[in-house]
C-alpha cells in the first residue's frame, strides 16, 4: 500500500471511529472528562523530556511543542 | 372625625407599602474584574546524557563520552486572569526559563578540546488570550525570546484562534514564527586566520582562536586592530521557521475524549550548525552542509479513556514526514492510577522509530561528490524507547498553604545509537 493510501485509510478510520461514537454529554456528566489527568495535552512536568526529544531526534511537532527553531539547534 | 383621620393615615401607609416593592436593578450585566494572580508554576529538571557519537566530532567513536551532556533547567510561569465588562475572560501569562548545561562535545569546537564546555540559555515568554465563553471563541497572542552563547537571538511570535461547537468539540488554529540568528562559530581548524601576526594591511575582520579555545573576531583598519573586544561581530546566518498548527478535540462520551493535531512547517535559511563536523572518506574533515529549505508534516492523535473509577489510559500516536527523506513513528501510553482521589501514580512508555534523512552518513562514509552531508546522529536511522513514572499530589486544601499541586516525574531514555539519558522533573503549582 502506498504512503498516500495508508494516510487516507488511516484518516478515514479515525473519522469513522470518532463520529458515530460521539454521544451528547451534558455539563453535569463531565466529572470524569474534566479530571486534570484527562487533559488532551502534555503535562508541564514533561517539558524537559519533550525538549530533549526535539534535540536528539529528527522529528517534532503535532504535540503542542516546538516544530523547529527557537534555539541554536537544528 | 377620628375614623376619617385614621382611614386617611391607613390609606397613606398602604400606598407607601405598595410602592416599596420596587423591582431591583438589572443584575444580568457583567461586572469587570481586574487581572488577578491565578496560578504560579515552577518546573525544574535535571537531565543527564551519555553518548559517544557527537555531531561536533563528526560521529567519531574513538572519543568516548564526547556526546555527554548535563542540563539543569528551571522555568517559572505566572498567570493572571480577569474579566472585562462584557464577561470575557482575559488571561495574561509571563514565563522565564533559565537552563545551564555542560556538553563534552562543545569543548571540541576547538580541535584540542579547549573550548568552553558549558553555557546558559535564558528564554522569557509572554502570552495573552481573551475567551468569550458564551460564543465559545478564544483569541490569543504570544511572544518568545531566547539567547545563548552560540546564537545571537531567537525571536518567536504566535497567534491563536479557537472555536467550540455545541457538540463538545473544539477547533483551533495557531500560527507561529521563529526567527533565529545563528553565530557562525566554526571548528577552530576552519578559522580564516589562526594568528594575529599574519594579518594583512587591508581593512578586515580576523577571527582568532584564543588560548581558551574561544573564537573571537578582531576588527582591523589599515592593518591596525581597532578593537580586541570579544563583542566584535562574529558572522551570522538567519534561520526562519513558520508553522501552521491545526487541532480538533472532541468529547466522545462520558469517559472518552480525543484529539487530532496537524502541523504544516516550513523552514528556510541556514539549517545546519556551523560547529558540526563531517569526516569524508578521504579522511579530510569539513562542516556539515544541509539544504536551505525544509518542509515538515507531523500529524498526531490523542485518545484518553477513564477506565472504572481509578484508572485513566492516555495514548498518543504521531506520524512524521519531511522533504529531507525522514519518516518517523511515535507511540506513547501513560496509565495514571488514582491511589486516592488526590494522589496518583502514572507509569508510561514511549516507542520511537526513525528513518534517516537522505543526507546522513556515519563517520568517513561521505564522499567528495556529495552535495549535502551530515553525520549528526539525530538525523540517522534509529529506534528509541523511554519509560518511567510520575507521582502527583493535589489535595483540595493544598499541601503546604498555597502549594496546590506537586508533581515529580522520572524518565529513562535509550537510543540504538548508544545514547542513554535520564531526566528527573519537578512541578510545583501555587494558587
Amino acid at each position: 500500500m502506498t504512503k498516500t493510501r495508508f494516510f487516507i485509510v488511516t484518516l478515514s478510520a479515525l473519522a469513522a471511529f470518532f463520529s458515530p461514537s460521539c454521544l451528547p454529554v451534558k455539563e453535569y456528566q463531565k466529572n470524569r472528562i474534566n479530571d486534570s489527568e484527562m487533559t488532551l495535552a502534555n503535562r508541564k512536568v514533561e517539558k524537559t523530556e519533550l525538549n530533549a526529544q526535539t534535540y536528539r531526534e529528527g522529528s517534532s511537532g503535532a504535540n503542542g511543542g516546538k516544530t523547529g527553531g527557537g534555539c541554536g539547534c537544528n | 372625625m377620628r375614623r376619617i383621620c385614621l382611614t386617611v393615615v391607613g390609606m397613606y401607609l398602604t400606598l407607601l407599602h405598595a410602592f416599596s416593592q420596587v423591582a431591583p436593578a438589572d443584575s444580568i450585566s457583567y461586572k469587570a474584574k481586574k487581572l488577578k494572580l491565578d496560578e504560579i508554576n515552577l518546573v525544574s529538571s535535571y537531565y543527564n546524557q551519555t553518548a559517544d557519537k557527537s555531531s561536533v566530532m563528526g560521529g567519531r567513536t574513538d572519543y568516548k563520552g564526547n556526546g555527554d551532556v548535563t542540563d539543569l533547567a528551571n522555568g517559572l510561569d505566572i498567570k493572571f486572569v480577569g474579566f472585562d465588562s462584557k464577561g470575557r475572560k482575559h488571561s495574561l501569562s509571563g514565563g522565564l526559563g533559565i537552563d545551564y548545561h555542560t556538553a563534552a562535545s562543545q569543548a571540541y569546537v576547538d580541535s584540542n578540546g579547549h573550548a568552553r564546555n558549558n553555557g546558559t540559555r535564558i528564554y522569557p515568554t509572554l502570552d495573552w488570550s481573551v475567551e468569550n465563553a458564551t460564543k465559545g471563541k478564544e483569541f490569543g497572542l504570544g511572544a518568545y525570546y531566547s539567547a545563548e552563547h552560540n546564537y545571537y537571538h531567537s525571536i518567536g511570535l504566535n497567534t491563536l484562534l479557537s472555536k467550540k461547537n455545541h457538540h463538545n468539540g473544539e477547533f483551533s488554529v495557531k500560527l507561529t514564527g521563529y526567527f533565529d540568528r545563528i553565530k557562525m562559530i566554526l571548528p577552530a581548524e576552519f578559522d580564516p586566520v589562526d594568528s594575529v601576526k599574519s594579518t594583512s594591511s587591508a581593512d578586515s575582520v580576523v577571527y582568532v582562536t584564543t588560548a581558551s579555545g574561544r573564537t573571537e573576531a578582531l576588527t582591523y583598519v589599515n592593518g591596525q586592530a581597532v578593537s580586541t573586544s570579544s563583542k566584535n561581530v562574529v558572522p551570522s546566518r538567519l534561520r526562519d521557521t513558520y508553522t501552521a498548527s491545526f487541532s480538533f478535540a472532541q468529547v466522545i462520551n462520558q469517559r472518552m475524549q480525543g484529539s487530532i493535531a496537524m502541523d504544516l512547517v516550513y523552514q528556510s535559511g541556514y539549517l545546519g550548525l556551523p560547529f558540526h563536523r563531517v569526516y569524508l572518506n578521504t579522511g579530510k574533515d569539513t562542516v556539515e552542509n544541509l539544504p536551505s529549505q525544509r518542509f515538515k508534516f507531523p500529524i498526531g492523535i490523542r485518545l484518553n479513556y477513564f477506565l472504572g473509577d481509578n484508572i485513566i489510559i492516555r495514548t498518543y500516536y504521531r506520524f512524521y514526514i519531511d522533504n529531507w527523506g525522514m519518516v518517523s513513528h511515535t507511540a506513547n501510553i501513560e496509565v495514571p492510577v488514582k491511589i486516592t482521589p488526590f494522589f496518583s501514580m502514572s507509569p508510561f512508555y514511549r516507542y520511537y522509530l526513525q528513518k534517516a534523512v537522505n543526507y546522513f552518513a556515519p563517520y568517513q562514509k561521505h564522499t567528495t561528490s556529495d552535495q549535502y552531508y551530515t553525520s549528526n546522529y539525530a538525523l540517522a536511522s534509529f529506534t528509541s524507547q523511554s519509560y518511567g513514572a510520575g507521582f502527583r499530589i493535589a489535595p483540595p486544601k493544598g499541601i503546604f498553604g498555597d502549594l496546590n499541586m506537586l508533581e515529580i516525574r522520572y524518565a529513562h531514555y535509550t537510543q540504538t545509537t548508544d545514547l542513554v539519558a535520564d531526566v528527573v522533573s519537578l512541578n510545583l503549582r501555587f494558587k
